[in-house]
């Protein structure tokens, strides 16, 4: 096999292209999903057992079924809505495959998210918490300066691998007409014969992206360590 | 709306599409973790024992497939596959059956490169002392691996494979894109057929919900009985 040089000089602007959609909606999925999978975590530990069942269905429905249905149920499903059709601005919303795509890999990572900071927030000693409240902090308090930071510690080496995750399912959104980097090189694929060329043009793209995405996730993992280190 | 329902699942007959597009989506699966199974834990005993050269190959192919959206992988092997394995099997151009095989190495693939992780730690998470102990009185390697080795990987294996076949059985979804007439495909023809999208994807997500929730119940249900023998932590 040779390298067709033609092929990729061809290939690699489009894939930049594509990779730019996929950088934005991994954004979204990563910085609307981590605070939404926190709260959802939080619900399910609630004391309140309406509450904690609303949290543990909506965790249970997401996670157990593919995403290419959540998606196609928002994007297609929707759209036959009449109430939505007739909302200009839910319409201007459920319309754009982009949108979509994003609120689905947002709702998808939510799910996945509550679960790693259900566990992290589970496995507290109880005795910092006994602490904490043993010094008369209020429940807010408690949850702000004990409870969340040492969970967000425990979780985020799991976090990590969600966020690639994450980064992975927005090429699901191609399915729905969005030229992310699945997309391209979907296209790409068809029109030449390129094939593996294009695959692996392709996966190092979704590489570089993962891999700065681990790196970023290392240094805040460092930097939250600090205060344990002697 | 619920009489509508009735006349688009029995009078229009998707009640029967649907469910054979069930069966398609567990026979995918089932295929696809058996394949990735069954390539995967020689592939980990490569790395666990740390084989030069091909224990590097298969941490390059575990991690570069774990690295990139499945759909990728799907999209290569559809584009790239065909006339190979059509020159392979000889299919005479049988489609469906060329599309089945597609979707299962395509699945499989995938499915692999996760086992071998699973495996690999499970392999890993073997006291040393139980393998000492193993050839200490005298097992070859090989008896110490089939006897000792591989029982204990498989049982600490079962959790993760159980997280695989999960994903597995979501990742079929993604064939539908290129034709495999599983669920989500139905689910997509009878979505434009009838123009009810909002009710057949409905549909859709709450017969995958049933697949994983009764799979995950017989897993744990082998979990239990795997672990009976080894003092019955359930």
């Amino acid at each position: 096999m040779t390298l067709d040089l033609e092929l990729i000089a061809m290939a690699l602007p489009l894939l930049a292209t594509g990779a730019l959609v996929t950088i934005k909606l991994a954004a979204v999925g990563v910085g609307v999903g981590l605070p939404l999978g926190l709260g959802l975590a939080l619900l399910r530990l609630a004391p309140n057992r309406l509450l904690a069942g609303l949290g543990d269905g909506y965790a249970g429905l997401f996670r157990g079924t593919p995403m290419l249905v959540q998606l196609f149920i928002l994007y297609y499903g929707l759209a036959e809505v009449p109430v939505i059709r007739q909302t200009p601005a839910l319409w201007w919303f459920f319309r754009d495959a982009l949108f979509c795509a994003g609120l689905a890999v947002v709702l998808n990572t939510t799910a996945y998210t509550s679960e790693i900071f259900r566990t992290a927030l589970r496995a507290i000693p109880q005795g910092q918490i006994e602490a904490a409240l043993a010094v008369g902090m209020r429940p807010w308090t408690l949850l702000t300066r004990i409870r969340l930071p040492l969970a967000f510690r425990n979780a985020l080496p799991v976090y990590a691998s969600e966020a690639i995750t994450v980064v992975k399912e927005t090429s699901l959104a191609s399915t729905i007409t969005v030229l992310e980097i699945t997309g391209q090189a979907k296209r790409l694929m068809s029109q030449t014969f390129g094939i593996l060329e294009i695959f692996a043009l392709a996966s190092l793209f979704y590489l570089v992206i993962n891999l700065a995405c681990l790196g970023a996730f290392a240094v805040l993992e460092r930097r939250q360590a600090r205060g344990m280190r002697p | 709306m619920s009489t509508d329902l009735l006349t688009l699942l029995t009078d229009q007959g998707w009640a029967l599409a649907l469910a054979k597009g069930c069966a398609l989506t567990i026979a995918a699966a089932l295929g696809g973790t058996a394949l990735g199974g069954v390539m995967g834990f020689p592939m980990a005993v490569l790395r666990w024992r740390a084989v030069p050269v091909l224990s590097q190959a298969v941490a390059v192919y575990s991690g570069l497939v774990r690295g990139v959206p499945g759909l990728l992988v799907i999209y290569l092997i559809f584009f790239g596959g065909v006339q190979a394995v059509e020159t392979l099997l000889h299919l005479g151009g049988n489609s469906a059956i060329l599309g089945f095989v597609m979707a299962v190495i395509a699945i499989g693939l995938i499915s692999c490169a996760y086992s071998v992780e699973v495996f690999r730690a499970a392999l890993q998470a073997i006291p040393r002392g139980q393998v000492e102990a193993a050839l200490a009185v005298g097992m070859s390697d090989l008896v110490a691996f089939r006897r000792i080795i591989a029982p204990l990987a498989l049982r600490h294996a079962l959790g993760g494979l159980n997280n695989v076949w999960q994903m597995t059985v979501k990742d079929t979804s993604l064939v539908s894109v290129v034709g495999l007439q599983e669920l989500m495909r139905v689910a997509a023809i009878a979505a434009g057929v009838t123009r009810s999208a909002l009710v057949f994807y409905i549909l859709a997500a709450a017969l995958y919900l049933a697949i994983t929730l009764i799979s995950q119940a017989l897993f744990l249900r082998a979990e239990k009985a795997l672990n009976l023998s080894f003092g019955g932590r359930s």
